[in-house]
């Protein structure tokens, strides 16, 4: 996987050109606050809690989608999809996606910074 | 600058013509953040900040509430989902709060399905902002809300405005109504012989409708129609009752009293103003009706037999001619007791039935011919509203009639109270005379009255005094000095010819003629006593054989000898007929 697949370059120089000098604040609460969406996603899939799995999943695509992690939003639909319909089958493995995912993510975005 | 009425003043504009809200468009506006996700709020915070409006951040709905309470920002930016309170929630409970004031309510979502943004404006929201986040989009969005928000300020102050400024006129109408009623009054409108539809506003729709008693009996009655509506109508309308009344009062006649509101509005009306007008001059005693005609619609003159005369506009309406070119003669009409005269204003022939048909002279016609034993008013009326199927009538539709009677009792004229009857000159005597072509233009006896009047106790008797002056100088002027001969007027030909004649005598040469007054008066005991005397220099008349036959005659020629010899006791006549002297004894009573 490369960068692009991963950040949308166009929305962050965007957000860091807006941001000024907050732009490594927004990078840092975004990474603090993700990792507490996934822990989250992982305590609402291990009790079986559809709603809270969605509103969790809808939440953190929003917070994605506005960073330029595109593909993590994706991810994160997927699972938001899921917990609405309440059906949380194969949920378990998008929710690793996710993990991997922001992972690279985090990494990209801290080099950044 | 306040306005003086104490109304809110409308929104203004700057001197160069720059709207305001082309500089509150850019003003710095104060909104509100709602969003539970720290990272999208520090986003959204300095893309907004950017734009150089300030930010207020509130982490859930509960927080946005407050927060809207506290500080009542221009704009709410709304996360639908957020802990404690959702973005719904606290849009229903802001737009309660702000109430009447517009908060343009986005919400800033990333949901995709059509429900859940159905539900979002269900709670109150007006828009969406979605993420990603794009500037451009959201500073035209707040730019848009904002005009909004500006233009609902403006409607609710212009409604305001309108609101108060409806409220005010109509209370300024109604005092405007209590004044003019006042100057007004009905007058003698609800004499038995008159009968009349005309709606209690509609003085502001430029129809009036006057009648008042004159000294000497019998009646005036003026109906009017000022072109437009609303005030200005109801100003117009002011100075002509005055005028009516002031004048009909003290014993001038249909002509002069024309003549005056003519004078009169032509000087106040704006050019295009004016006012289309009826006035009927009704003597019950001779049962003669004078009629002048102005541009109203044509008055009908229903005759007991069923037979109808019409009697259409002959003048130019009061208002616009210049003085010296207007002409208040009337014509007359020899009536008979049931006879009924039919005035109106063209409300009447424009009512407009349910299909959109106006009621037209043909349906006004059709019920005054209809014979079938009640009045003419109310023929006319039944028609009117089986055409208009139970509309309400228009305002401005006014319908008259006058019945003539056989002889209407002296309606008692306003009296002035009885302590001051003693007081004014008591002890005083003058002299008056009319001389050569005056005399066709210029009747004196309001001048006598007027001079009369100034003693509280005569002033009293007014309507005895003016009939006696009147009836003293008609003979001195018709047989005195014109010579027509009072026989004539005994027949229905002979009235045509009596008056026609009178006119073409008038515009003969009254060179070397004169009639001259004198009034002298004491005081007595219990009251006072007036001498009148009326010389003339016409022929003289054979007074003693005159006065003879005329005992007790009710014809017309008659009349006028006997009714001062009522008020008088007798008439002395001296230098062969040209010379009459009355005494008139009056006491404080």
């Amino acid at each position: 996987m490369n960068e692009n697949t991963h950040l949308d370059m166009d929305a962050l120089s965007e957000l860091r050109e807006v941001m000024g000098e907050e732009f490594n604040v927004l990078l840092e609460t975004f990474i603090n606050d993700s990792a507490q969406r996934i822990n989250a996603l992982h305590s609402a899939l291990h009790s079986e809690d559809a709603d809270a799995l969605g509103k969790a999943a809808h939440s953190f695509k929003g917070s994605s989608m506005n960073i330029g992690a595109t593909q993590l939003g994706h991810l994160c639909l997927k699972v938001e999809t899921a917990g609405r319909q309440g059906d949380l089958t194969g949920v378990e493995s998008v929710i690793a996606d996710i993990t991997e995912e922001f992972a690279q993510v985090r990494h990209l975005l801290e080099a950044m910074s | 600058m306040p306005s003086p009425n104490g109304l809110p003043t409308l929104l203004p504009v700057g001197p160069q013509g720059v709207s305001v809200y082309d500089k509150a468009e850019n003003d710095q506006l104060k909104i509100l953040i709602a969003d539970d996700s720290d990272s999208d709020r520090l986003i959204l915070k300095a893309m907004v900040r950017r734009q150089g409006h300030e930010v207020i951040e509130a982490r859930d709905g509960v927080e946005a509430v407050e927060h809207y309470r506290k500080h009542r920002p221009d704009l709410v930016l709304l996360d639908v989902m957020m802990p404690r309170m959702d973005g719904m929630q606290a849009a229903a409970k802001i737009k309660q709060l702000a109430g009447e004031v517009m908060v343009p309510l986005i919400f800033l979502t990333s949901l995709s399905d059509a429900d859940a943004l159905a539900r979002c404006l269900e709670a109150g929201g007006d828009d969406f902002l979605s993420k990603p986040y794009n500037r451009v989009i959201i500073e035209a969005k707040i730019k848009a809300f904002n005009r909004m928000r500006l233009m609902h300020d403006t409607l609710s102050r212009q409604r305001d405005h309108i609101q108060a400024s409806n409220q005010q006129l109509l209370q300024e109408q109604e005092v405007a109504r209590q004044v003019f009623d006042n100057v007004a009054h009905a007058g003698c409108l609800d004499a038995p012989t008159i009968r009349y539809q005309v709606s209690p506003m509609s003085i502001f729709n430029g129809d009036i409708l006057f009648a008042s008693p004159k000294p000497s009996g019998g009646m005036h009655v003026l109906v009017g129609d000022f072109t437009g509506h609303g005030l200005p109508a109801a100003i117009g309308a002011m100075p002509v009752a005055e005028v009516f009344y002031g004048m009909t009062a003290k014993g001038f006649s249909g002509s002069d009293i024309l003549r005056e509101i003519n004078h009169k509005l032509k000087r106040i009306l704006p050019t295009g103003m004016f006012c289309c007008a009826m006035l009927v001059d009704a003597d019950f005693h001779r049962r003669i009706l004078r009629v002048w005609n102005g541009g109203l619609p044509d008055a009908h003159l229903i005759r007991r037999t069923g037979e109808r005369e019409v009697i259409p506009s002959s003048h130019l309406p009061l208002g616009v001619l210049a003085a010296d070119r207007f002409n208040g003669d009337t014509l007359y009409f020899r009536t008979q007791e049931g006879d009924t005269l039919v005035m109106m204003t063209d409300g009447v022939l424009e009512a407009v039935g349910q299909d959109g048909d106006m009621f037209g002279e043909q349906r006004l016609a059709a019920a005054l011919d209809q014979a079938d034993g009640t009045a003419p008013f109310e023929r006319v009326m039944t028609r009117l509203r089986g055409f208009m199927e139970n509309q309400a009538f228009d305002d401005d539709l006014t319908l008259v009639t006058l019945d003539m009677v056989k002889e209407a009792p002296l309606v008692p004229l306003p009296t002035q109270p009885n302590r001051f009857a003693a007081t004014g000159p008591q002890d005083w005597n003058c002299h008056y005379a009319v001389q050569g072509r005056t005399l066709a233009t210029f009747n004196p006896v309001p001048l006598m009255l007027h001079i009369c009047d100034e003693l509280p106790g005569l002033r009293r008797r007014s309507g005895e005094v003016y009939t006696i002056l009147a009836e003293l100088y008609t003979n001195a002027l018709e047989h005195g000095i014109l010579g027509l001969p009072s026989e004539w007027k005994d027949s229905p030909d002979g009235f045509a010819r009596y008056y026609r004649e009178r006119e073409h005598r008038l515009a003969g040469d009254l060179e070397g003629h004169q009639i001259r007054f004198e009034l002298c008066h004491q005081k007595t005991e219990d009251g006072g006593r007036l001498l009148i005397c009326c010389e003339d220099s016409g022929g003289g008349f054979d007074h003693e054989a005159i006065s003879q036959s005329q005992m007790g005659n009710e014809g017309y020629a008659g009349r006028g000898l006997s009714l001062i010899r009522q008020l008088c006791g007798s008439v002395c006549y001296s230098e062969g007929g040209k010379r009459a002297e009355v005494v008139y004894h009056w006491r404080m009573s």
